[in-house]
């Protein structure tokens, strides 16, 4: 029972993942582009790791691993507005000079 | 038994998945046109990593990979802010350039 519930985890874990990195290759802005990475992919190796601290079973490992989780979904928001306000600032020259060339 | 059979083939296909995300990943640091899409390609390969180890640790059982998953999250991190302050700068040291 406990094995097909880490499974479970490992499967959507690897899922997310995936869908993750194919919205990183496939969306067409680099914000659209954020958004699958922060999300998408925190979520995927968040379930990945839950997986991993079920199979493994033991106190300092569980504790570990929820401060990786806590730590990865504390920290992907800061290097999303970080990169995201560097790209606005890119993208808004862009578009200004767009404007003035056409 | 075969509860077990099928966690050993769910750690397979859940190794083949995340190894694709990388792959996929990488494509796009390759492909990116400009800084901040291989910033977030960046990212999102670490993170990547990240469930590489945990998928690693189901397989192989060493608990010390979960050690290397912590330790690759505060170094993303790091990474990650550093390239986008740079990616700022670069920026802004370019439009005053073409201001100047």
């Amino acid at each position: 029972m406990l094995d097909i519930l880490i499974a479970f985890f490992l499967l959507s874990g690897g899922f997310f993942a995936l869908i993750a990195a194919i919205g990183v290759l496939r969306l067409p802005d680099v914000l659209m582009r954020m958004h699958a990475s922060t999300k998408a992919g925190i979520l995927g190796s968040s379930l990945i790791l839950v997986g991993g601290a079920i199979y493994l079973a033991e106190p300092a490992i569980t504790v570990r691993v929820i401060a990786i989780i806590l730590f990865l979904m504390l920290t992907s928001p800061i290097g999303a507005h970080m990169i995201g306000r560097a790209s606005v600032k890119d993208l808004e020259t862009k578009k200004g000079r767009g404007e003035a060339g056409g | 038994m075969t509860t077990s059979v099928f966690l050993d083939w769910s750690v397979s296909i859940s190794f083949v998945m995340v190894m694709l995300s990388l792959a996929v990943a990488f494509i796009r640091l390759a492909k990116g046109p400009s800084l901040a899409d291989r910033v977030v390609a960046l990212d999102m390969m670490t993170v990547s990593i990240i469930a590489v180890c945990g998928v690693a640790a189901v397989a192989t059982g060493v608990n010390a990979l979960l050690d290397v998953a912590l330790v690759l999250a505060l170094v993303g991190f790091l990474a990650t802010v550093a390239l986008a302050r740079y990616a700022e700068r670069a920026e802004a040291r370019r439009k005053e350039q073409s201001d100047a």
